[in-house]
């Protein structure tokens, strides 16, 4: 058995080929806590306005491993533990940020943003337009969202419809370790807060990985994987999911395409919608629950435009249920939607129109 | 520095003083007679504070205000024209009509900003002094803030943190009383507000905030020891609003006797002119040519601001994020 194979039985999925790394450098395998480790680690060498603060991330090496020993090679000043102080990690990461600094803050869990929403909602994100150009909050956040590890209601949200709902953050989900790194490094370029909203399962998955310093365009959505019968439109680890489900249902003679946005703000609304009116059935997936979500919007979006006299079926939304993630391992599974139900979802869409 | 004794630091305390006053009148008629939008804030009776706390300050120090923020942007060097062209919701405001009253940021004299939110600066000024000890500069961030702001959880986490690196930064607490309607007194049993500072291991001072060689004095301790990388210090100035919290006020909270005892015996502005007088520092003549001088400037400001163009929805959408410019390295 190959080390490959040991590391995919052991994290209990494939590696899928629609999330390798974008072309254009040389790459290596890395987990995606690794891709993202490798580019704090160019970043802070690089730059000395950039540096890293939040909960754990030092001696301890981050709650889900992030950082690591990142601490010994960079030092305390650039690695940076806080107190568990999450409106206190914003409010200072955006104070550094308008005055010199590029400070990336991490929130050990998505969901404690709520401690520090004022920061992101009022502060960080209005600050540029409500103060007329005066400052720029060149700040990132970093934050684990998504359900699947046991951790139940308060530790397993799929926050991103919030953070989009707020004019002047831009908001991305990587998807894959090469997205996770890339975004990152393309959010240091950028005068403007960035939330990346990164995913738990995926901190261990090996993923092909560009090396030095890349980046992945924020504001330009990924076409994953190409086929003539439905467009899969799908966010985070809905992502590979849809790839997975998209091998199973080419078994069945069903061709997907899984599209992937990356960026949900600002959208890149034309890569969709170019890609629904090639199939002319969509399917939007996320892990998150469904009233209010994200992809209502994409849906909204779709039958507003030229796109819509394309569709040969309802648009169709696979959200996580409206329920609070629950802890038991059947029950959290059972809310939010996996592979099998993508295949459903997708057969009855194609066969049904 | 001496204030009250050094003549040309007398004039410029005594200028600070009537611009934020006059200021405030002007907003305040402008309002009356219908040709101000939205709401305000005003500091009357609270001049004193941020007058004596900047002239601690360089041009290069930060700073962060409050919703009843104008008085902490004159004071550290606002443009008054530029700041009435605002609240007059003109395009050439300090944020091009887009902020108004509570959200006046002035980039050249590294004020960070009013905030809408009460407590909201407090941990982006430790933000700016955690900048300034990483950047290793001697720069200060002074956090200006209401007494309400001691019961938001932000305030504490920005004084843990702040307290914790030790980073430059000079909490100031304007306690005028009270948070809107609630009375600090009520609202925090302590037997002065400065002794929070205590559960956060770093020092804390009261100061008659109505006095402007007080506050300044308290202020240049803490610079000096924030410059020193001592870390922060926690101040509460006495001092008292004399108008409502906002327009919608009608001071049901509070007795007429009350106000007019503070607006008769504890005015900061005449307090000060007395106290030059009596220092003979400067003469009534000297005070009357300040005063002549801030009232030309103020009606100035006012005419010109007036006279801009105003604000337009042109590039609304566009003025949402700030330009990219490519790869920072």
């Amino acid at each position: 058995m190959t080390m490959q194979e040991q590391r995919s039985i052991h994290e209990g999925l494939e590696h899928p080929t629609g999330l390798g790394a974008r072309p254009g450098a040389e790459t290596a395998e890395m987990t995606y806590a690794e891709a993202i480790r490798d580019a704090l680690r160019i970043a802070i060498e690089a730059d000395p306005s950039v540096f890293l603060m939040g909960e754990d991330v030092g001696r301890y090496g981050g709650a889900f491993g992030v950082t690591g020993t990142l601490v010994d090679e960079l030092g305390t000043d650039r690695i940076r533990d806080t107190t568990i102080s999450e409106l206190g990690i914003v409010g200072l990461g955006v104070g550094a940020a308008m005055t010199g600094m590029k400070p990336i803050v991490e929130i050990q869990f998505s969901d404690f943003t709520a401690q520090a929403m004022d920061q992101i909602a009022n502060q960080a994100a209005k600050i540029h337009f409500m103060l007329g150009g005066e400052a720029n909050v060149p700040l990132v956040i970093r934050a684990p969202g998504g359900s699947g590890t046991g951790a139940a209601a308060q530790h397993s949200q799929s926050l991103e419809a919030w953070f989009a709902h707020i004019p002047g953050l831009k908001v991305v989900m990587p998807a894959s370790g090469d997205d996770a790194k890339g975004l990152l490094l393309a959010a240091l370029d950028d005068p403007n807060p960035v939330m990346i909203l990164e995913h738990k399962l995926l901190y261990k998955q090996t993923f092909e990985v560009r090396t030095g310093d890349v980046r992945t365009p924020i504001g330009k959505a990924a076409v994953r994987r190409t086929g003539g019968d439905l467009t899969i439109v799908a966010t985070g680890v809905e992502v590979q999911r849809s790839l997975e489900a998209a091998e199973l249902l080419a078994a069945q003679g069903i061709q997907a395409t899984v599209v992937d946005p990356v960026t949900l703000t600002p959208l890149d609304s034309a890569t969709i919608l170019a890609e629904v009116v090639k199939t002319g059935r969509v399917l939007l997936v996320q892990e998150a629950v469904q009233t209010g979500g994200f992809m209502s919007e994409v849906s909204a979006i779709i039958a507003e435009s030229e796109a819509f006299v394309h569709l040969r079926a309802p648009i169709r939304r696979l959200s996580g249920l409206d329920v609070p993630i629950p802890y038991a391992p059947q029950l959290e599974k059972a809310v939010v939607p996996q592979v099998d139900d993508i295949v459903v979802a997708a057969t009855a869409l194609v066969k049904e129109w | 520095m001496q204030i009250v004794t050094d003549r040309s630091a007398a004039i410029e305390a005594l200028g600070t003083l009537w611009r934020i006053r006059r200021f405030e009148e002007a907003v305040e008629d402008l309002y009356g007679r219908g040709m101000m939008h939205g709401t305000m804030h005003l500091s009357i009776g609270q001049e004193a504070v941020p007058t004596g706390a900047c002239m601690a300050l360089r041009r290069d120090d930060y700073i962060t205000s409050t919703h009843r923020g104008h008085g902490h942007c004159i004071a550290k060097g606002a443009d008054l024209e530029r700041m009435m062209a605002e609240l007059l919701a003109k395009d050439t405001g300090y944020c091009r009509g887009r902020g108004g009253s509570m959200h006046i940021a002035d980039a050249a004299t590294n004020n960070l900003g009013a905030n809408g939110i009460v407590a909201g600066g407090v941990p982006i000024a430790a933000g700016a002094g955690l900048s300034a000890q990483m950047r290793g500069t001697d720069q200060v961030a002074v956090c200006f803030h209401g007494d309400g702001a001691m019961g938001e959880g932000a305030w504490h986490e920005g004084v843990v943190l702040a307290a914790m690196w030790k980073l430059p930064v000079v909490f100031l607490c304007e306690n005028n009383l009270y948070g809107m309607s609630m009375s600090s007194a009520k609202a925090f049993p302590l037997e002065q507000l400065s002794d929070r500072a205590n559960g956060y291991g770093i020092p804390g001072v009261t100061v008659d905030g109505n006095d402007v060689q007080a506050v300044h004095d308290a202020v240049e301790t803490a610079v000096a020891r924030a410059r020193a990388g001592e870390g922060p210090t926690f101040i509460v100035a006495e001092t008292y609003r004399w108008r409502g919290h906002s327009k919608s006020d009608k001071n049901l909270y509070r007795t007429r006797d009350e106000i007019e005892s503070w607006r008769e015996s504890n005015d900061p502005i005449a307090r000060f002119e007395k106290s030059v007088l009596e220092a003979g520092t400067l003469t009534e003549a000297d005070i009357q040519t300040v005063r002549d001088e801030v009232r030309d400037d103020l009606r100035g400001a006012v005419q010109r601001a007036a006279a801009a163009p105003d604000a337009t929805p042109e590039g609304l959408l566009d003025a949402v994020f700030a330009p990219t410019t490519g790869a920072a390295r």
